[in-house]
């Protein structure tokens, strides 16, 4: 497995890609969606998995995004995600809300390649109010009248998302974090930004195996130190809260977006280190 | 003994958690950014309960090996007993609104989103509500929008409901049967007429209402202590603000 460059990467996600991330406690490959916000992709869809975090407020403020699909966006300790809000206050984002397990769920559907899952709960709440495509039905096992949501397939055009390492034959490995093996597996292509890649093959190491992501679902794998960053990475580093708060202040307005992101983002010294 | 409101509040949720005529509070989840229900659960484990705590947004010794679905699949077949909810509406319906004010998606102020609290919600068994703001903001006659309903449809699956709404000010019970709250206890210094005055939704008196009861010296030596101890790595900040203790470095 040879490694591609981070940009290459990021150049290979269309415009209107349904775009996959896992939340802020899960790998997200910051890294990469700096990169893709350096590109100017647009009209990106994304989906949460099952909530969104720091990448999707940066890649909204960047203007790469019309829809997201998550469960909640937050930068946790730092409050309200700034530019997701100001997105859907201005109209320039369509947000479809769910809920945790709903996310899972749909992808879990299109792990095992059915059309649709069943999924309790939700009955009452406006989320399904607000989701003509899930649907409600009479629970054909179950007695008269109890009825249960249906949730259709979901199956991202690209997952991104960040692992410790790789390996010689392309499998990547990150612990116990098994939600990015759920997007990996339901997703139409999956890329990978890891800290390095190490020879051998994990899957023949029966410690490594079981946080291993098979490299036959993987189309690509890049080479981003601290790509996580300011998210923390298992116990290798952690998260960055005053990173985090900073941008937190700064990206309240557009103005101030743009000042961080021309110093975070574009500018060529911060382009140059991922 | 000196006492601070977050160390009475996560007294009055462990002595919640304990309630014997509560289902049984065998295996309890706990959310993100939660510090006080985290500092309830363990002051119940250190007092010696057998209690599973599962704590979502532990760094190191995180309890689901399958991702954070694990949680929703544990909770899926009833092996979760009580789980916390808050939210940035609440009403005398136990309904909560976790995504905002305003026409839908939270037009108004978007709050950050429902996360798991439609299915949470109705597949726990039992539900405490924890929101420290007692205001007529947050404690709404109706809500705006509701992420997950407090009561439900004769027929529709549900395991269970709020027991109580804890806050900054007081205790309030929940009867799914009648879907109101009643008063239960008032912390120290309030008096039903400031709550009744800061509470936008309608809720039962009966009788004298008792203050909520103090932290005792042996609760509060085990919050500053081996609850501490458990805390510091997941809330570094409020174990310093609270508990006047810095992590090693």
């Amino acid at each position: 497995m040879q490694p591609i460059a981070l940009d290459a990467m990021a150049a290979s996600v269309p415009d209107g890609a349904m775009l996959a991330l896992p939340p802020d406690n899960s790998l997200p490959s910051v890294a990469l969606a700096k990169a893709i916000a350096r590109r100017g992709v647009r009209g990106l869809r994304l989906v949460g998995v099952p909530v969104s975090g720091f990448a999707t407020d940066i890649l909204i403020g960047a203007g790469c995004v019309v829809e997201v699909q998550t469960s909640a966006v937050s930068l946790g300790e730092a409050g309200f995600a700034p530019r997701f809000t100001a997105a859907l206050r201005a109209g320039t984002i369509v947000v479809r809300d769910a809920t945790c397990p709903a996310m899972h769920t749909m992808l879990q559907a299109s792990e095992k390649g059915v059309p649709f899952m069943p999924l309790r709960g939700l009955i009452g709440s406006d989320i399904l109010a607000n989701r003509p495509d899930w649907k409600v039905v009479q629970n054909p096992f179950g007695p008269e009248g109890d009825i249960i949501v249906l949730l259709p397939a979901l199956s991202p055009d690209v997952a991104i998302f960040h692992a410790a390492m790789a390996d010689s034959q392309g499998n990547v490995w990150l612990g116990r974090r098994r939600e990015c093996a759920t997007i990996a597996h339901a997703s139409q292509r999956v890329l990978v930004t890891v800290e390095r890649v190490v020879e051998g093959n994990f899957l023949e190491d029966e410690r490594l195996a079981p946080g291993t992501i098979n490299a036959t679902y993987i189309e690509a794998v890049a080479i981003a130190e601290r790509g996580a960053h300011p998210v923390a990475l298992l116990d290798e580093y952690g998260f960055d809260a005053a990173y985090v708060s900073e941008y937190a202040r700064m990206a309240k307005t557009d103005a101030g977006f743009q000042e961080w992101a021309a110093r975070e983002i574009f500018h060529p010294v911060a382009a140059a280190a991922e | 003994m000196d006492y601070n409101t977050e160390e009475l509040l996560a007294v009055t949720l462990a002595r919640l958690i304990r309630d014997p005529e509560a289902p049984p509070a065998r295996h309890i989840a706990v959310g993100a950014a939660s510090p006080v229900p985290a500092a309830a659960c363990w002051l119940v484990a250190k007092q010696g309960a057998p209690v599973r705590l599962s704590l979502l947004h532990k760094r190191s010794g995180n309890p689901f090996t399958e991702g954070t679905r694990e949680l929703f699949d544990l909770t899926g077949q009833g092996r979760i007993d009580l789980f916390f909810l808050g939210g940035g509406q609440i009403d005398g319906q136990a309904n909560l609104n976790l995504v905002g004010t305003g026409e839908w998606p939270g037009k108004g102020v978007r709050f950050p989103g429902s996360f798991g609290s439609a299915f949470m919600y109705m597949m726990t068994h039992r539900t405490i509500l924890f929101r420290e703001e007692h205001s007529p903001r947050v404690l709404v006659e109706r809500v705006d929008n509701i992420s997950a309903p407090g009561v439900s449809a004769p027929g529709v699956f549900r395991r269970g409901h709020a027991q109580a709404l804890v806050t900054g000010r007081c205790v309030f019970r929940f009867h799914p049967d009648r879907g109101r709250f009643s008063l239960q206890s008032l912390h120290p210094g309030e008096t039903v007429e400031e709550i009744r005055a800061a509470t936008g939704f309608d809720f039962d008196v009966q009788g004298d209402i008792p203050f909520t009861p103090a932290p005792t010296p042996d609760e509060l030596a085990l919050l500053r202590g081996a609850v501490c101890d458990e805390m510091l790595e997941t809330y570094p900040e409020f174990c310093a603000r609270v508990f006047n203790r810095k992590a090693a470095a």
